[in-house]
């Protein structure tokens, strides 16, 4: 037998091992299902918890609580009875439920009753002049880097964007003793007062407190320089200089050795699309979400989705939501498991979600760096610009699909994961659309890379054999 | 441009060849966190205008850390374990097929 | 339906269609001074444009058809010339290139059906030259040295090419656009009225006339014809494609089912299956695709996936093209093929100018004509 023994079929199959993979893999296992949680990286927790179990950076008060609030929920986990199959990449899903999964470089097919997706978000895409720069990270990348290498960046460090892991990074740095020579703060200056109306509940969501500790450590400890309106990274080979302008003033420019970007995370939205499941345009949260009911359900039978893959509202209320989506894969092959109770579960997560609208108004990415113009690079992949879209907008190419064609944009192996925002909302604001009305890629399996050998390995049906040699 | 932080414990090493060079990394490391921590300017050139790329996301998505690691192209760094005695070279665009 | 009508002052022809087919015929109308508006789905259709192998291939083409090999001869033949147009026009190199083709076959049992099959082309009354050789195994090793030990043989022409039909599609929307195309897309032709010599075509945005019209609306073709007295029975069938990661040029000749492009790109072909309207990839046919590949060329099984597609050919019930015009309402022309990118160029070249003069002429067209599908209701 192989290490990892994949059966045949699960009564559940979990797909991410962030928050709320872990909490519905719990709950599913002590409801006494066959349960299994695939997860593409080495260890568990997801990116929010990343490396909890192994991470070098032992000291507790440099990634502080809320990353070691993981521990419990990493624990509780381990002594589930879940099989747990690290460095599994799931390729493919099914609306029956099948799943490709590689690992170890081959692959194997695998069936579910109920499958929860647990994967997660990815840092919205910062599309400025220069972002493919060796040098420019994204702040989420540098954050990974920190809780699973103990990498601190060395030089001359700016942090640019907004949004709360922002915050967070600059915070766990500074706790580190990094140095940060600045940090561009681009939240648009109307934000605040748009925000407003959301702010009474924000208060009392239980991230206020802890939040405005937080900012006002980094504020202390760092410069930061508000109001940016235009970004731009420079340099040849190598970032060197990061140039910005404040409001309408004029451009300016720091020397760097590191640029961070961040605006935001939305939901992965790759396996889920692949699978087929509806999903709409979130203004608020101008991302993709998929179309789900009270317990995470999707529009096809048998797949829900947990955790910021079904909207993001951060890793607490993940957790809560995976535990929603446990109880209902239980119910529906007839267990049910004793607690939490739903009332419970159900309270929790509309505490974690009471401040959401009142972040996702204040961080809401401004527009000049979310559709880009120019010579900047949309596709990182392909090398596809701004200006390439905008002239194929022109030409009449109505969606990202057509210009997936025509400039090879969503093309490369990165499956448009880091272009397909820009694409939509640029084609939806020259064509004056709303994002919704243009669409998404259309996306098919494998979600990820795999060999041409590994899917050549794999079962062959008669049918299939006869759709390819006609014999 | 990264450093490690001062180690909370004693930790065990691996080396592997980079580019031609001898790096020391942690054990645990990815490639791209070693490649980032020996002070590797760039990870790969593109296959379209040749640009060097270094790693973005950390997280497997974005596809800019592709390396060849032991004789095998466009490997995503991120998601690659150092081991003792690996041998990882720069992907320069297009991938061969030896 | 708002005021901004287009009488048949402005619109020589509408096209309906702005796929390989729409917009090779519009662009081939406008060339030749033709006013031409093209009504266009939107992005998500059923566009086997986006979904072809970019082949243009004549070898196996045309087995109970003569005039369709000689169609398809004469389109690749044309190819060179109309890539050179669009590069001139556009700046665009849509990449064609005619090395000749090889069908590699990995059982004797597939080898011996392949002769027979092109061997069977070649005897058809009527074919006018037409040559292909079958290469037993050290052949085609010393034309391609990486193939693996099961493949026993070929089939080569020397006639067969390929391009790179992304920019294909791109360089006629772009030709198109220079030539003063008025390209509409989003504009769904719901309906059809023919009236005193002029062709009312009714969308959700407005209403377009012209005094000739051109349905080349792929499977949709069989929903709009009987509006304009045409018969077009056609139906989606269902290929499967891989595409993986840019890898350095390591294939010299063009194989049928593997294919390098121009970007590096190895594209591994090709699957038929009738699955009515649905474009979804299956995993066990792209399995079969992967390992077939694979004991072609062992070495594509190192390479990783990036794109997998699957897209919905317009076929007809012998496989062959329907070109017709229609008898009751004079001025309306119908197109349809499975074969978009290699009969690209006499759709433009040769095709375009006959609807321009308002005739295809029976000695090319008449075998094309969906008429042949009622002989044998009227025989019995």
């Amino acid at each position: 037998m192989n290490p990892v023994a994949i059966r045949d079929s699960y009564d559940v199959a979990i797909i991410g091992a962030g928050p709320a993979g872990l909490a519905a893999a719990t709950l599913c296992a002590k409801g006494g299902l066959s349960t299994v949680l695939f997860d593409e990286q080495a260890s568990v927790g997801g990116q929010i918890f990343r490396a909890i179990e192994e991470t070098p950076v032992t000291d507790k008060r440099v990634l502080g609580a809320s990353y070691w609030r993981g521990m419990d929920l990493t624990r509780a986990f381990r002594s589930s009875g879940a099989q747990y199959v690290p460095e599994a990449t799931v390729w493919s899903l099914t609306p029956e439920r099948e799943i490709g999964v590689s690992l170890h470089g081959g692959s194997v097919l695998t069936a579910a009753r109920r499958v929860v997706i647990c994967t997660g978000a990815l840092e919205r895409p910062f599309p400025i002049p220069g972002w493919t720069l060796p040098g420019v990270m994204s702040a989420g990348a540098a954050q990974i880097l920190l809780k699973s290498a103990g990498l601190l960046p060395a030089g001359r460090t700016v942090l640019a964007g907004c949004g709360p892991l922002l915050w967070l990074i600059a915070w766990q740095y500074l706790n580190a003793g990094a140095q940060l020579s600045a940090i561009l703060d681009t939240t648009p200056a109307g934000n605040r007062a748009r925000a407003l109306p959301h702010l009474l509940p924000f208060l009392f969501s239980g991230y206020f407190r802890d939040g405005m500790k937080l900012l006002r450590a980094v504020k202390r400890e760092a410069p930061v320089i508000a109001d940016i309106t235009s970004l731009r990274a420079i340099g040849d080979d190598r970032v060197t200089h990061v140039e910005y302008r404040r409001g309408n003033g004029a451009a300016q420019r720091l020397a760097v050795d590191n640029l961070f970007l961040h605006q935001g995370v939305a939901p992965n939205v790759n396996l889920p699309m692949a699978v087929g499941i509806k999903h709409r345009w979130s203004d608020e949260q101008l991302c993709w979400v998929p179309v789900l009911d009270a317990y995470g359900n999707a529009s096809i039978d048998g797949i829900a989705i947990a955790g910021d893959g079904a909207g993001i509202a951060g890793a607490e209320a993940a957790e809560w939501r995976g535990r929603l989506a446990a109880m209902a894969a239980a119910r529906a092959l007839g267990r049910s498991v004793p607690d939490p109770e739903e009332t419970h579960v159900r309270d929790e997560l509309a505490r974690c979600l009471r401040g959401r609208p009142f972040l996702d108004a204040l961080y809401r990415p401004a527009r000049i760096f979310r559709q880009p113009s120019g010579d900047t690079v949309v596709c990182r992949c392909e090398e596809t610009t701004a200006s390439q879209i905008i002239d194929a907008i022109a030409l009449g190419c109505p969606g990202p699909n057509q210009m997936k064609v025509f400039l090879r944009c969503g093309m490369g192996p990165c499956q448009g994961r880091l272009c397909g925002l820009t694409v939509t909302e640029l084609i939806a604001e020259h064509r004056g659309l709303s994002p919704q009305e243009v669409g998404y890629y259309r996306l098919r399996p494998p979600v990820k890379p795999i060999t041409v050998g590994e899917l050549a390995a794999l079962p062959k049906t008669d049918a299939a054999l006869y759709a390819v040699t006609r014999m | 441009m990264f450093q490690r932080s001062q180690p909370d414990k004693a930790e065990r090493t691996v080396t592997l060849t980079i580019d031609g060079r001898s790096v020391t990394a942690r054990e645990g490391d990815t490639v791209a966190a070693a490649m980032l921590a020996a002070g590797i300017p760039h990870c790969r050139t593109t296959p379209i205008s040749g640009v060097p790329r270094a790693p973005y996301c950390m997280m497997g998505v974005c596809f800019d850390c592709l390396v060849v690691v032991d004789g095998v192209g466009n490997r995503q760094g991120c998601l690659v374990r150092v081991r003792d005695g690996m041998t990882v070279e720069l992907q320069s665009g297009k991938r061969g097929l030896p | 339906m708002d005021a901004s009508q287009s009488s048949r002052r402005d619109i020589d022809v509408a096209v309906i269609g702005g796929g390989l087919m729409g917009s090779a015929i519009a662009w081939g109308l406008a060339k030749i001074g033709q006013r031409v508006a093209v009504l266009d789905e939107g992005d998500i259709a059923f566009r086997a444009s986006r979904g072809n192998f970019a082949l243009v291939w004549v070898q196996s083409k045309g087995l109970g058809l003569a005039p369709y090999s000689i169609w398809t001869m004469r389109s690749a033949n044309a190819w060179a010339g109309f890539a050179d147009m669009l590069r001139q026009q556009t700046g665009i190199d849509v990449g064609f290139q005619r090395p000749g083709g090889f069908n590699l076959s990995l059982s004797e049992i597939e080898l011996e059906k392949r002769r027979t099959l092109l061997q069977a082309i070649q005897d058809q009354p009527g074919m006018e030259r037409f040559e292909f050789e079958m290469l037993d195994r050290a052949r085609v090793k010393q034309a391609i040295p990486r193939i693996g030990p099961e493949v026993v043989g070929a089939s080569y022409s020397r006639f067969d090419g390929h391009c790179n039909s992304p920019r294909l599609f791109r360089a006629l929307h772009a030709g198109m656009q220079q030539a003063g195309v008025r390209y509409l897309p989003e504009h769904r032709a719901e309906r059809i009225e023919y009236s005193g010599g002029e062709f009312r075509l009714l969308t959700r945005q407005r209403e377009i006339r012209a005094p000739k019209i051109v349905l080349a609306a792929g499977i949709d073709n069989a929903r709009l014809a009987p509006m304009v007295g045409l018969d077009v029975p056609v139906r989606p069938q269902r290929g499967q494609i891989i595409v993986t990661e840019k890898t350095e040029p390591f294939l010299n000749c063009l194989v049928q089912t593997v294919r390098q492009t121009d970007e590096g790109s190895v594209m591994l072909g090709d699957s038929v299956e009738e699955a009515g309207a649905d474009p979804s990839v299956t995993v066990p046919v792209i399995s079969v695709l992967a390992s077939r590949a694979v004991r072609m060329f062992p070495d594509v099984a190192r390479l990783n996936i990036v794109r997998t597609w699957a897209a919905l050919r317009v076929m007809t019930k012998d496989g062959f093209p329907i070109y017709d015009q229609s008898e009751t309402c004079p001025g309306a022309f119908c197109a349809s093929c499975h074969s978009g990118v290699t009969l690209a160029a006499a759709h433009a070249l040769a095709l375009a100018p006959c609807i321009a003069a308002g005739e295809l002429p029976a000695d090319r067209f008449a075998p094309f004509s969906s008429r042949r599908f009622h002989v044998p209701a009227l025989a019995a």
